[in-house]
């Protein structure tokens, strides 16, 4: 394999200067400034966080009062929801990688791009200005279930506009995906020859697009609300509070999978990687990512069995529920037999991925508990939920976008970390997830609902363990984090093909050059993961 | 936990178990075949891997056993949940009253209690209603839960305790500043003490007229009697007192007289009082009259 020796100019020094960044249409440049963006917002969310369990270390007041700690766990969630969780995946990797990955030199629409991330810094902007102006941020929930969300004297027509303008950023980056897919991949990439991760953000893309605008109309609903008197949800004036929780699920939940749903892409990428073999049931793996964008639209009621909701509805929306834990169940199997008879590295992307698996089938199994009518009526609002949506969104795609980052860091930077630094801080971060968030289920079942400023003492103890959780997990945030920003500033060069991957991502220089591809990308007929010696020889030879 | 402590207990918690024991027997399997294949074909054991790209049987396996169990799930949690919502016979009806933030229970006869005392063994229906925003009553030990939702008609949970005791009742759906305190418990007595206690306790009170009131429209909540800052200003010294209010964005001073106290119960956002926020009381026009205030003001009157 060719080293990264300078002889060409790559995309970081195609072009200098600020400007040439933030008014950048390469989509390597694009993915960048949302990795810092994100980031940034993501280190601001954890505090919150670690604040949230400082306060609940004991009963009664700890740090803060009632409605700082009201507005501390909605800005958590706004912010994790909104300004990290969401444009995590798509918008880093995804804009990185998937026009390198189907073979050409840019998004669609670059313009269009540019326009999105300026749109989520607009939002996040909006969002974080809550914070100083008025009554302070809102204290509704990252729900804003309607009438307290009409009530309140907060900064909630502010939050709820930024939340509006975040999700056109997240519309357009998915209506960018879908074009690119479809019109720019190199001619020889047939649809079953793409790569896992480039069906799995086909398939967000499309939940994104169809999704978010549900969404921005029911936000701009609350709007008209609060601040013209339309009465639509609050009954004090006419309107209907469950209308508001079906139009905010309808988007709400298939939002859960433009989460998860590129995660789960990324998992197929390293696991094949790693093994050093083709993935098991490819087309399996592809053909579920649809159905799971597809099922997810139908299931959004399974969020108020306990709202009043007719009996058949109720039944019907359990059934969907389960049904849509399917094609997941389907991709983990898949994952779990392509280690089978592999030729596996044990490396640190890989042992994100490992997590991954471990914690998002706790996720969803919680969610099969969640998803039964009768368990749930016990178990919904309590902490049961809070521990299940934290595995399924922290323990996996929080996971996820770790192994992504170590698993691409050398194809972004041309640069390799320390290995066992790396190794050590997952296992930190390992440890400190689950000793966070299993004591939740815990609680749940002992029947403390969520969003408690303060607790009976009977839930002292499990509080306590989460809490010092907690602190490990920052702890190994810590390493980890430190352990990427030194391989930044002085990590060894690293070779164009690290792992041994077969996507088209390995076949061009570390870091790329500002148009990615300086000939041909070669595709293998045979699809994406052809580990065969003849495809190997055939790109060496190129 | 208490089980059996009402007749739903063993319906939920049987689909719990069932779908706890399938799961923890998918886990334990992923997981152990996951760390077995990594330790066996790690590359140093194993440089040459095998490409094996599937086998149509095993994904139709993995998809038909899986169907078939989340299927027998659902049969479990709707068969735990059905009679949840079929109204039982020769029930007793109490009124359940939810604001911001505490409980209140309205008795046949249209007496009041704090807490919910029930007979043992006897099927009751709550009648839900929320007089502001969303609330949600749930009663751990009972296994039962239910959104009280402001304006809506007809809105009921109903359950039969089967065992004596003190259970807790809290609310489990986010409903502002003080949601984790708006608690309340379910007292289940025999079926004569019951009846004693009904016939004289009930809605019984040493309390003067003016602090019943109070305490039935949940004002001591946000509003304490000894001093403190809770949500809004103390009641203690109140009658008489100078305050800085604030009145379509201007600041003047008033007095605390008859007028600005039924102002401020029926327009409580119109004058605000320093250090307090706009937004978190509901106007009580509909529900205190104006002898109830003059009862109410001498009650804080007494407060100095």
């Amino acid at each position: 394999m060719s080293d990264t020796s300078n002889n060409y100019v790559n995309f970081f020094q195609a072009k200098k200067g600020i400007k040439s960044w933030i008014f950048t249409l390469d989509h390597k440049r694009i993915a960048l400034l949302y990795l810092y963006a994100v980031m940034s917002f993501f280190l601001v969310g954890v505090l919150l966080g670690l604040l949230m369990r400082l306060e609940l270390i004991a009963p009664g007041e700890t740090i803060m009062k009632a409605t700082m700690y009201n507005q501390t766990f909605t800005l958590h969630g706004v912010i994790m929801i909104f300004l990290f969780i969401i444009p995590s995946v798509p918008a880093i990797f995804g804009n990185f990688f998937l026009p390198i990955m189907i073979g050409t030199d840019d998004v669609a629409f670059p313009r269009l791009n540019l326009l999105s991330w300026w749109l989520y810094i607009a939002g996040a902007t909006l969002a974080l200005l809550t914070l100083v102006v008025g009554e302070g941020p809102a204290d509704t929930g990252w729900t804003f279930y309607a009438p307290y969300s009409v009530q309140t004297g907060t900064n909630v027509t502010m939050a709820v506009m930024a939340a509006f303008i975040l999700g056109f950023s997240s519309i357009l980056t998915g209506l960018n995906f879908i074009v690119t897919i479809h019109r720019l991949r190199t001619p020889k990439m047939k649809w079953f020859n793409m790569p896992l991760f480039t069906w799995a953000l086909y398939a967000t893309s499309w939940i994104q697009l169809l999704a978010t605008p549900v969404i921005g109309i029911t936000l701009l609903m609350i709007v008209a609300e609060r601040v013209f008197g339309v009465g639509l949800f609050d009954p004090a004036i006419g309107g209907d509070p469950i209308l508001y929780q079906h139009l905010f699920w309808i988007y709400s939940h298939p939002a859960v999978y433009i989460m998860i749903l590129p995660a789960m892409g990324i998992i197929s990428e390293i696991i094949p990687t790693a093994a050093h073999r083709t993935i098991f049931g490819y087309k399996a793996i592809a053909i579920s990512s649809l159905a799971i964008a597809f099922v997810g639209y139908f299931v959004w009621g399974h969020h108020m069995f306990t709202s009043g909701m007719s009996g058949p509805a109720r039944i019907i929306f359990s059934i969907l529920t389960f049904l849509v834990a399917i094609p997941s169940a389907i991709k983990v199997f898949n994952w779990t037999a392509t280690l089978y008879k592999g030729s596996i590295e044990i490396n640190t992307p890989l042992l994100y991925t490992l997590a991954f698996i471990f914690q998002f089938s706790v996720g969803g199994l919680t969610g099969l508990v969640v998803g039964a009518l009768a368990a749930d009526v016990h178990i919904h609002d309590t902490y049961f939920v809070v521990g299940h949506f934290h595995y399924v969104m922290f323990g996996g795609t929080g996971f996820a976008m770790f192994g992504a980052l170590h698993y691409w860091f050398p194809k972004i930077w041309g640069k390799m970390y320390n290995t066992l630094v790396a190794k050590v801080g997952f296992t930190i971060l390992f440890i400190g997830f689950n000793v966070l968030y299993f004591p939740m289920f815990v609680l749940g079942l002992l029947g403390m609902p969520r969003r408690y400023y303060d607790y009976l003492p009977e839930f002292t103890l499990w509080n306590q363990v989460s809490t010092v959780g907690s602190w490990i997990l920052a702890t190994g945030l810590i390493i980890v984090i430190i352990n990427l920003i030194n391989a930044y500033r002085k990590g060894a060069k690293a070779p164009v093909n690290p792992w041994g991957g077969v996507t088209l991502e390995w076949q061009v220089k570390s870091p790329p050059p500002l148009h990615n591809f300086d000939r041909m990308p070669i595709v293998s007929e045979d699809g994406p993961y052809d580990f065969s010696e003849e495809y190997k020889q055939k790109i060496k030879q190129a | 936990m208490n089980s059996g402590a009402s007749s739903f207990v063993e319906g939920v918690d049987l689909s719990f178990y069932i779908i706890l024991g399938i799961s923890a027997f998918f886990l334990v399997g992923i997981t152990f075949a996951m760390i077995f294949f990594v330790i066996k074909y790690r590359r140093s054991k194993n440089p040459k891997a095998s490409n094996i790209k599937g086998s149509n049987t095993l994904e139709i396996v993995w998809t038909v056993i899986p169907t078939i169990l989340v299927l027998i799930m659902f049969y479990y949690g709707w068969l735990g949940f059905k009679p949840m919502r079929e109204k039982p016979d020769n029930a007793m009806t109490i009124k359940a009253h939810a604001q911001m933030w505490s409980w209140s229970f309205e008795y046949e006869d249209g007496r009041r209690n704090q807490e919910l005392v029930v007979p043992i063994n006897k099927p009751i229906i709550l009648e839900l209603i929320s007089h502001d925003v969303l609330h949600s009553l749930y009663i751990p030990a009972f296994r039962i839960k239910e959104d009280m939702i402001p304006g809506k008609k007809d809105n009921w949970m109903w359950f039969k305790a089967q065992e004596e005791g003190e259970y807790d009742i809290l609310c489990a759906e986010y409903c502002g500043e003080r949601h984790s305190y708006m608690l309340s418990k379910v007292r289940v007595l025999p079926e004569d003490e019951y009846k004693t206690w009904y016939r004289e306790k009930l809605g019984k009170s040493d309390d003067p007229p003016g602090l019943q009131i109070l305490k039935q429209n949940a004002c001591i909540s946000c509003h304490s009697m000894d001093g403190s800052e809770i949500v809004g200003p103390t009641f203690k010294g109140i009658w008489g007192r100078k305050e800085m209010v604030t009145t379509d964005g201007k600041k003047r001073e008033i007095t605390v007289d008859r007028d600005y106290i039924i102002k401020s119960i029926y327009q409580p956002n119109a004058d605000v009082v320093e250090g307090f926020n706009s937004g978190q009381m509901i106007s009580y026009e509909s529900t205190i009259s104006e002898e109830q205030i003059d009862q109410i003001i001498e009650y804080l009157k007494t407060l100095e």
